[in-house]
């Protein structure tokens, strides 16, 4: 007979909570150190010096160009044997983060190139040094132009998350599956999960929009208004 | 406070053989100029002539590659033999503090407000406390008219009161000399003259002014020295009344007939 939608579920709801709890701190987590790497990763691309760019180039290529399940269990099962033993958790950040930090890079590398020069200019013939320029002039506006961007990769990442159970990290997707293999529900318990991903990223897309809206000049002033990109498809 | 009748002064600017190229071709071949305290010097001449490079040579937005460069004593760069030196990059971000430029486009900093625009440079390069800084920068919003407009973003602004707040930016720096890059040729018609009032307003303050441009009135108006630039040279320099006057027989003549139109 056909068990009637959250009949049985919801006992064990705390546990998927639970499972949703370690998925915001893989998020929250991978998102500070990718956002950053991935920072460091773009100036380092936009460097004069081939040596310095060839290998990140290299690098982001490489990220870019293999699925994330296979550079998590890369991350997880092989790097031991190589003497570097992570835990679950921790292969987790690691693979998120560096996969994270490859897309961003070209999105701040994109959006620092696209700068208007001639504020560079005018930064610089006030008699700015090269580094005032890119902490006062270039990174504000670079920042500001790729906040909607960063919103849709950051709810992509939140929905990455659901891999690392591939990797028996105890997240919400994983702490489904145990449900299921408890219950044999796995309709009710999908759907409850998908409800749970679809809460989170809903909510952390209107706080980013949030913080977008703060933080852009024009809309402090209230005249101007940016469309909410949420879309994985769209920011890749 | 003309050049001519005060040949002995120091030059506040003097560039000497000064030589740039792009790719090989020669923009600029030998250029050599002056500006003396108080002067407000015209570069005039056909585009492509040099006369751009020649203000991005002098505060190093562009590297020259021969010549000498002397800022108020201080040698920006020079030749020694035949090597050329530049002056340390901390050198030369202090030179440009006291030389700002106003440009063709504004450039004003498009993520901060008006008076922001104009406390920037004071804050970050020469130091100033913020107070101060806002004091001052309210005393050069209200010499160019902008004062009312100091918590706008520079995109809600016109053409014309945008480089009167870029004016007021590079005149918040205490500038020993400001470099003008056509600061009326992005301008509609109707809005040049609110920016020729001001630079007037500046040139019978004493301002040194170094300016490049195409707008007559402009030179006629406030010039003291115009240099005729053509071919990566200065081919003539002196008063506006002798090298404008239509019995000129040089270049600047030809050049002037077409400028009319």
């Amino acid at each position: 007979m056909y068990n009637f939608f959250f009949l049985e579920v919801p006992e064990h709801l705390p546990f998927l909570l639970k499972g949703a709890l370690v998925t915001i701190e893989l998020s929250l987590i991978s998102m500070i150190l990718g956002t950053l790497l991935g920072f460091f990763l773009a100036i380092g691309r936009l460097s004069p010096r081939r040596v310095l760019r060839l290998p990140l180039d290299v690098f982001v290529e490489i990220i870019r160009d293999t699925p994330l399940i296979v550079q998590l269990l890369l991350i997880y099962f092989s790097l031991p044997e190589a003497g570097i033993v992570l835990s679950a958790f921790w292969a987790g950040i690691a693979g998120l983060t560096l996969n994270l930090a490859a897309y961003l890079s070209e999105v701040f590398r994109a959006a620092i190139s696209a700068v208007d020069p001639g504020q560079k200019a005018a930064a610089i013939s006030l008699g700015m040094s090269p580094v005032a320029v890119y902490r006062r002039v270039v990174i504000p506006q670079a920042g500001l132009a790729c906040l909607p961007t960063l919103g849709g990769y950051f709810v992509a990442l939140l929905k990455d998350c659901s891999l690392v159970s591939f990797i028996s990290v105890n997240e919400l997707l994983r702490h489904a599956t145990i449900v299921i293999s408890d219950t044999f529900d796995s309709m009710n318990t999908y759907i409850m999960v998908a409800i749970i991903y679809f809460v989170m990223s809903f909510v952390s897309a209107r706080i980013i929009r949030q913080i977008e809206i703060r933080l852009t000049p024009s809309n402090r002033r209230g005249t101007i208004t940016i469309p909410l990109t949420m879309d994985k498809e769209g920011a890749r | 406070m003309n050049a001519f009748s005060a040949p002995s002064s120091t030059p506040v600017l003097s560039v000497r053989q000064l030589r740039k190229s792009y790719a090989g071709n020669p923009v600029l071949k030998s250029v050599d100029l002056s500006v003396h305290q108080g002067e407000i010097a015209c570069l005039i001449g056909p585009s492509g002539a040099g006369k751009s490079t020649i203000l991005r040579c002098i505060n190093f937005l562009e590297k020259p590659e021969a010549g000498e460069i002397t800022f108020f004593g201080e040698r920006l760069c020079s030749e020694d033999g035949n090597v050329f030196h530049t002056a340390p990059e901390r050198a030369l971000q202090a030179a440009r503090a006291r030389m700002p430029m106003v440009f063709q486009h504004f450039n004003l900093f498009s993520h901060r407000t008006v008076i922001e625009n104009v406390m920037e440079g004071q804050i970050v390069v020469l130091r100033r406390h913020k107070d101060e800084a806002r004091e001052r920068a309210r005393t050069c919003l209200a010499r160019v008219g902008m004062l009312d407009r100091a918590e706008f973003y520079p995109d809600q602004l016109s053409g014309g009161q945008k480089q009167r707040v870029a004016i007021a930016r590079a005149l918040a720096m205490s500038p020993a000399l400001i470099l003008f890059d056509e600061p009326t040729s992005a301008l509609d018609p109707g809005l040049v003259q609110e920016v020729q009032s001001v630079m007037r307003d500046l040139s019978a303050e004493g301002m040194t002014m170094l300016i490049v441009t195409h707008d007559m009135r402009l030179v006629k108006s406030i010039a003291t020295t115009v240099h005729f630039c053509a071919d990566g040279h200065i081919l003539e320099s002196g008063s506006p009344a002798l090298l404008l006057h239509k019995t000129n027989p040089g270049r600047i003549r030809t050049f002037m007939a077409a400028a009319a139109h």
